[in-house]
């Protein structure tokens, strides 16, 4: 997608009745979280203790990365290392290739959306059926997911009712949840019983025990884990804990920041292959360490894509997670993109209000982060040059007390004097859907000198 | 009451398009007994550039706002955003005694009153129904209320000065501290969502029938007042310094 964020925002606004269901069904989710977190008294104190055990883990990741694969390996699996989407996307197909597989499922993993493994293995023509309901249908869609734990969100179940009439031969018009979800069903476990090769994503991965966890509300991981032979377990290197015992903390929060429910529905410990089968971890850094290396911006490597920031981001249920065109949406994802080369306007689509920061179970301060990523897209000119020069001027003027006068001045008179149609103007964006402040008689500096209330003052 | 050497801190945009609400911050202060000085050279605290990325655009104005503040008991606002930023994003100057002074001195006028002065009732009447904006930066940078977001004991510097009010009625909203969406530059760069998230917000009041949406923020307040006045609607904002100088002290 090349348009910025505010084009694309401007449309998904312009069907406000869609928005304003949107942004009701987010919040909902919203007041589902605080709900749920309000029955832990020690949220906030959880919180901090996920936050120190992501800080440790980020700080010995080589110590735990190590720890983990030789567990791994002790246990059975086996353990495969991927540089960059591309050594991801080759390692996988290998797999493939090794097990001759034709059916393979995959439950949600945001990692292989990153890496784009559905594109890049449908360009070696090998189909892989995606098995979390919302996933299954923007995959019938051709679309990207618009929400990391919601994929199907931005979706009306009309919508859905219409795509699985045309994919799955469902009653045109019907559109009842229930009737729907049952036709997904019945579609998925056929594939689910044919299934060769079942990828996942990991929520977690225990370093002392080599084990992978996967947290789901359908169960899906487990249908195509339990099924197929081969298991195929995709991580990003971030995902370590260091102990069985941490997991507890992450578990507590992460269903009920998500979804406001106080435990997923599954919890699955994946720790060795099956009889007569394979179990692969593919441990992925694409672009990670580098992050890691960078002091500045290493916390949003904590992020352990609950979600709960975009369920509670006024701009995010206001345009929609398409409108980022980045695969993660939202606050989280507007400071894990890679911003020097793409995406430079992301750190701008907030108006750094704070709340991400509040909702984060592992105490990211994403709008603090956002805040110092403008600073360095400003820095390494990646805004436009209007913008540069405007905020130089801007410097400039707001540095001196003269100059700052005169700018107040000519503003006043401006707003009093110019004639409307000049004064509305395209350019002046602030006129979209608002009128700019009166001229008052003077300002305030003005006002106090020539009435000087210290000569009043009673000390 | 004790009394302090002030220096009185009027944002930009409240010079130059607000006056009032710098003249009812300075006369509040001024009733509570205190020693005000308004440093007439001074001009902005540097936000707009800095949240737009141009931080190092802006050192030139932070420095003449260290000039012109350092020395006082305290400097106060009645901006919790523009405290924030002097608190919180000074940080790149190099921290001399005077930039540290400065940064820990600058109160906005509300936890001002309540936390340094410890006022209790203000004898004010305003018998009107108010809403409460708790702007996000005041809100959630300086505390001074409680964040909906987060599980602990709730509180709130602005309710706790309005509510003795005679015959005030605050009122309750369905999203207690949604942003309105004005965010500085956000609002011409992202124009589209901040006038919808503006749209929300005010319509939240209505449904609970304000009169008035009052902040310690005026910057949120004119993003607003200028949806109402576009779109011709009854509903009034004001500074909740004009609202805590209508004292009977």
């Amino acid at each position: 997608m090349n348009s910025t964020h505010a084009e694309n925002a401007a449309q998904f606004l312009a069907d406000e009745p869609r928005a304003n269901w949107h942004d009701e069904t987010l919040w909902i989710v919203r007041q589902k979280r605080d709900k749920a977190a309000a029955n832990i008294p020690e949220w906030e104190r959880l919180r901090q203790q996920a936050s120190a055990i992501k800080d440790e883990v980020l700080a010995n990741l080589d110590v735990y990365l190590e720890q983990f694969e030789a567990a791994a390996i002790k246990n059975g699996a086996t353990v495969f290392w991927a540089a960059d989407a591309a050594e991801f996307n080759q390692i996988m197909l290998n797999i493939i290739r090794r097990h001759k597989a034709k059916n393979i499922v995959k439950s949600k993993s945001m990692l292989t959306e990153e890496c784009g493994l559905n594109r890049f293995l449908q360009s070696q023509g090998v189909e892989v059926v995606d098995t979390d309901l919302g996933e299954r249908i923007i995959q019938f869609r051709h679309e990207a997911p618009s929400h990391i734990v919601l994929p199907a969100i931005h979706l009306k179940r009309q919508e859905i009712g219409e795509t699985f009439h045309e994919k799955l031969g469902t009653e045109a018009g019907n559109s009842d949840p229930t009737y729907l979800t049952r036709a997904a069903r019945k579609h998925l476990r056929e594939k689910f019983l044919a299934a060769e090769i079942a990828i996942t994503g990991v929520n977690f991965a225990v370093a002392e025990t080599g084990s992978v966890v996967v947290c789901t509300n359908e169960g899906n991981a487990d249908m195509g884990v339990q099924s197929a032979p081969v298991q195929i377990h995709c991580m990003g290197l971030e995902k370590i804990l260091p102990r069985q015992t941490d997991l507890g903390v992450f578990t507590r929060l992460l269903a009920r920041n998500a979804t406001g429910q106080a435990v997923t529905s599954y919890t699955s410990h994946y720790m060795q292959p099956k009889p007569e089968g394979a179990m692969y971890i593919v441990i992925v850094d694409n672009g990670r360490s580098a992050r890691l290396a960078n002091p500045k911006y290493i916390q949003s490597l904590k992020c352990i894509r609950c979600g709960g920031c975009m369920n509670t981001c006024p701009v995010y249920r206001r345009s929609g997670g398409h409108s980022y065109g980045y695969v993660i949406p939202g606050p989280i994802g507007s400071i894990l993109a890679p911003h020097t080369h793409h995406y430079p306007d992301l750190p701008f689509a907030s108006s750094l209000c704070g709340s991400c920061s509040n909702v984060c179970p592992v105490k990211i301060e994403i709008h603090e982060q956002l805040y110092h990523w403008r600073q360095d897209l400003m820095q390494h000119r990646q805004t436009s040059w209007l913008k540069r020069m405007a905020m130089k001027a801007t410097g400039i003027a707001l540095s001196g007390n003269r100059r700052y006068n005169t700018l107040g001045a000519v503003a006043r008179w401006a707003v009093a004097h110019l004639p409307r149609k000049l004064l509305y103007l395209p350019v002046n964006t602030w006129g979209v859907g608002r009128e700019l402040p009166q001229a008052p008689q003077q300002s305030f500096k003005a006002w106090y000198k020539t009435n000087n209330p210290s000569k009043k003052q009673t000390s | 009451m004790k009394q302090y050497r002030i220096g009185l801190f009027i944002p930009c945009y409240i010079d130059m398009f607000y006056p009032q609400v710098g003249i009812a911050t300075l006369e509040l202060l001024q009733k509570l007994g205190q020693e005000v000085v308004y440093p007439d050279k001074q001009t902005c605290c540097g936000q707009p550039l800095a949240n737009s990325g141009a931080e190092k655009e802006a050192i030139a104005t932070y420095k003449h706002f260290v000039a012109q503040f350092r020395g006082f008991d305290y400097i106060v606002t009645p901006s919790g955003s523009c405290a924030y930023h002097v608190r919180h994003h000074f940080d790149i100057l190099e921290q001399t005694d005077d930039v540290r002074q400065v940064r820990e001195n600058t109160f906005e006028l509300c936890e001002f009153l309540t936390d340094i002065l410890q006022v209790e009732d203000l004898k004010i009447k305003f018998p009107h129904r108010v809403g409460l904006h708790q702007s996000c930066h005041g809100l959630r940078g300086l505390k001074l209320a409680s964040a909906s977001e987060l599980i602990e004991q709730r509180y709130s510097k602005l309710r706790r000065l309005l509510e003795k009010a005679e015959g005030i009625e605050l009122i309750e909203l369905d999203r207690p501290d949604e942003c309105c969406g004005f965010g500085g530059t956000f609002s011409i760069f992202e124009p589209d969502v901040s006038v919808k998230m503006g749209r929300d917000r005010i319509a939240d009041h209505e449904r609970h029938h304000a009169e008035y949406i009052t902040s310690y923020d005026m910057s949120c307040l004119m993003h607003m007042e200028g949806i109402i006045r576009r779109q011709g609607k009854a509903i009034k904002v004001i500074h909740v310094a004009e609202i805590l100088n209508r004292n009977s002290l």
